[in-house]
């Protein structure tokens, strides 16, 4: 029984969306991405680099926004990197997005050993307080879940309004989910489908970069090694769960970190009867279980991870 | 409408000497054109006269390398769509540009808004559309999803597309090829109300009578350059046609089909296709040696389930198949190869032929397992390059090695190879989906008179062509496709094209033919 009760504690749930916030950054980037019509792989080192930008920032005295600001331009520039090599040059958006991730996470390494030479624990900084709304953060449960946190997660599911409103209101919306449906088409009607989809693709990763920079200028206070421990794979798994859809995305990466609050608090409640790795597999699981679910009917980008190449039909 | 059209009218376009080569082929030579206000120019020619490249170039897709085109009198800059948008060209590709699980809407107006601008003006968009609709019989739902509409539609959702950008010059490139006889006749009436506006149009064809019905003037491109121009309504056909052709055309001789025993025969079956909404509903088939059986209609309404269930790629729900008067117990390609059925598949590019691998290893792919090819598990490919040249040689393919990429071959060269492996071994049955589409000229000539060759020696043929007109002429017997259903068949001639059109929209399916029925299936 005390197993169930957990759902309704309110620290359960401010634990859940604090954990679902950088996955919710990372799977809009993502979802931008291939919804351009290029899948970026490159999602777990972008997301290293953010983290470590923003953190690195910080520590050399820069503001807090100031680091997420640094992260995020960061991340657009390993998007270009990733947008020009699978754009006009039409390379495997496989082999590039893997690159950029080993590429990305080794220069992080590199970095921090040639600033950090000295130390052996991470040194750490003033991380983002959380801030109430007031009013609405004394609501029980729902209230104090998501209008307690820090402002970085307010940002991400300001993040997902802005992503639906430019994807499904705007011109610049229609021309990026139609150069994922059918780039020969936005040919024809005189855009650039170059100049689309590196755009998206940079605007894609400076996004996951401030999903990376969450873990350490809002969730931590330090940077690690192995900090972002997977959680870009999972979010490309996030977007498939959302069917491409920043609404439904939003509810997968929540679902998520949901199951992953819940099995940390699992763990004390079974008190070891349970080997604990059982309890670190379930949000995996749970997810390939939904995924499996949902995902069979999903409509995919038409144009997903096929290079579109001038002229060629 | 104020101001004078047609002949006389205002000059909206001019090619001056367009010349583009790709590497040793001269692909345009020297073209020069011109389009006035209010008329329709046909592009006729035979695939590979240029047209297509000509309005690719046109269109800003590629660059001329000599010549030039000045639109209004303004010169055009060369290969910038969005520059030939701009000066009021709209084009209609063949192979539509349409994001398909987009809205019509969406797909209108893409791309006619600053990407900048905060949101989408769409309410004054549907109504923009719905008025184009009325005023030139282009109705079309703006908030329907292009997968739910039909190749007709989705054309006028093209034409839609040049409206809306207020295109005062339309291209039509082979806009006719996907439509039924009826649509063809809408579309007809729609370009007379377009150029009644205003509107100048080029309509690109390689259909003589469309030509005639359609143009004012026509314009004939034979192997990249001009071979002549003409006003339609004084032009014969055949006048048109040797233009076109460079000689008299020859007529297919056919002599008068002895059919022997039925070879397969479909007893009532229906199928549905793994993807996509294609189905073959109730189809009863016999196909007898020494016959080719035609199977007309408007692609996508069943025809590569029919042939998916002969190949053995898709399994019927119910009824049967019997081969040489045995019921088939199991059925695979696997087995449709050794019981004997020749294939050549609807898109030699998709499931023909392997673009990256060699000629040798395309052609055994239906043979690698056969004793000549391997012995204990080791392939013999001398064997099979031996067998691969001696396609080469017997189809006359232009191919320098065997050890060639298929992706290098020109589409004609490809079909020759496919039809190569097809009719290696003497299939008793031969399954021809498409045999001729995107072929020139010389080609089309060369398939359909190697399928006569099979036919003459006994094999019970298959045809199944989207070109009404190849149907007709091949064909011993015909059968009309319509959503999943086959018609009864019926002999060479017995029927109008008019009549057949209408069974090819569906209706008349089951009407007794006027003409006389060869051997009732």
């Amino acid at each position: 029984m005390e197993a169930f009760e957990i759902l309704f504690q309110a620290s359960f749930w401010v634990a859940a969306i604090r954990i679902a916030s950088p996955l919710i950054f990372a799977t809009m980037g993502e979802l931008v991405c291939e919804r351009a019509g290029v899948l970026n792989l490159g999602i777990e080192g972008i997301m290293v680099a953010g983290a470590f930008a923003g953190w690195m920032t910080v520590y050399l005295g820069g503001d807090l926004w100031f680091g997420v600001v640094v992260a995020a331009l960061a991340g657009a520039l390993f998007g270009l990197l990733h947008g020009v090599l699978t754009v006009p040059f039409g390379l495997s958006q496989h082999v590039v997005g893997i690159g950029v991730t080993l590429f990305a996470t080794a220069i992080t390494y590199f970095t921090y050993r040639v600033a950090l030479p000295q130390v052996t624990s991470p040194p750490k900084i003033v991380s983002m307080q959380p801030l109430p709304i007031p009013g609405l953060s004394s609501i029980p449960v729902v209230g104090e879940a998501l209008f307690s946190q820090t402002p970085l997660t307010y940002l991400a599911f300001l993040a997902v309004g802005v992503v639906a409103w430019v994807m499904y209101r705007t011109p610049l919306g229609l021309a990026l989910r139609a150069v994922g449906e059918n780039p020969a088409a936005v040919e024809a009607q005189g855009i650039s489908v170059s100049a689309m989809r590196v755009g998206a693709v940079m605007a894609g990763s400076a996004l996951m970069a401030v999903g990376g920079s969450f873990l350490t200028l809002s969730a931590f206070n330090s940077f690690f090694f192995e900090m972002v421990n997977g959680r870009g794979w999972v979010c490309i798994a996030l977007v498939v769960f959302g069917s491409w859809r920043p609404g439904k995305a939003l509810l997968g990466a929540i679902l998520f970190a949901a199951f992953d609050a819940y099995q940390i608090r699992l763990q004390s409640v079974t008190g070891g009867l349970v080997p604990y790795q059982f309890f670190l597999m379930l949000p995996y699981i749970l997810s390939i279980a939904a995924l499996i679910l949902v995902a069979r009917r999903a409509t995919y980008p038409k144009a997903l991870m096929i290079p579109y190449q001038k002229g060629e039909r | 409408m104020t101001g004078q059209t047609g002949a006389g009218a205002e000059i909206v376009l001019r090619l001056d000497g367009i010349t583009k080569r790709f590497g040793a082929l001269t692909a345009n030579d020297a073209i020069s054109l011109t389009l006035r206000r209010g008329e329709v120019v046909a592009l006729l020619g035979e695939n590979g006269a240029g047209k297509t490249t000509l309005m690719n170039i046109l269109f800003g897709h590629y660059v001329a390398d000599e010549g030039g085109i000045s639109v209004f009198g303004a010169p055009l800059p060369p290969g910038d769509p969005s520059a030939a948008l701009r000066a009021g060209i709209g084009m209609v590709h063949q192979h539509f540009t349409l994001a398909e699980q987009m809205t019509v809407l969406e797909n209108i107006i893409l791309g006619t808004e600053s990407l900048l601008a905060p949101r989408s003006a769409t309410a004054t968009a549907r109504a923009r559309i719905l008025g184009l609709g009325r005023d030139f019989g282009l109705e079309v739902d703006p908030d329907a999803t292009i997968t739910a509409l039909s190749v007709g539609e989705r054309q006028r959702v093209e034409i839609l597309k040049a409206l809306y950008r207020d295109a005062h010059i339309l291209i039509l490139d082979e806009p006719t090829a996907v439509l039924t006889p009826r649509e063809t006749e809408a579309l007809f009436g729609t370009l007379k109300r377009l150029v009644a506006g205003g509107l100048s149009i080029i309509f690109i064809s390689h259909k003589l009578h469309e030509v005639k019905a359609a143009a004012g003037r026509v314009v004939v491109l034979r192997g990249g350059r001009l071979a002549g121009e003409r006003i339609a309504a004084e032009a014969t056909e055949a006048e048109l046609a040797e233009l076109m052709v460079g000689s008299a055309v020859p007529v297919l001789e056919i002599e008068p089909a002895s059919p022997g025993p039925v070879l397969l025969a479909l007893d009532n079956v229906s199928a549905r296709a793994s993807r996509g909404s294609q189905r073959l509903v109730d189809a009863s088939l016999a196909l007898h040696a020494g016959e080719i059986t035609g199977v007309a209609g408007v692609s996508g309404n069943g025809q590569s389930v029919l042939a998916g269930v002969i190949e053995g790629m898709v399994a019927p729900d119910a009824g049967r198949l019997v081969v040489a008067d045995v019921p088939v117990e199991a059925w695979s390609p696997e087995i449709a190869l050794r019981q004997g059925i020749g294939r050549i598949p609807e898109d030699r590019h998709a499931t023909g032929m392997i673009a990256d691998m060699s000629v040798t290893e395309n052609v055994v792919s239906e043979r690698y397992r056969e004793p000549r090819f391997s012995r204990r598990g080791l392939m013999d490919w001398s064997a099979a390059r031996r067998f691969a040249a001696s396609l080469i040689a017997a189809y006359e393919v232009k191919c320098p090695s065997p050890d060639m990429r298929v992706r290098l071959l020109s589409g004609g060269n490809m079909q020759k190879l496919i039809l190569g492996r097809a009719l290696d071994g003497a299939p008793r049955i031969i399954l021809a989906n498409q045999p001729t589409r995107g072929l020139d000229v010389g080609a089309v000539a060369y398939v359909q008179a190697r399928l006569l060759d099979a036919r003459r020696r006994g094999a019970a043929i298959l045809l199944i062509s989207e070109d009404l007109d190849e149907v007709l002429s091949m064909a011993d017997r015909v059968v009309v496709m319509s959503q999943g259903r086959l018609s009864r068949p019926v002999a060479r001639g017995a029927l109008s094209t008019a009549e057949i059109g209408a069974m090819m929209a569906g209706r008349n399916m089951g009407a007794t033919p006027t003409g006389e029925m060869v051997h009732a299936a």
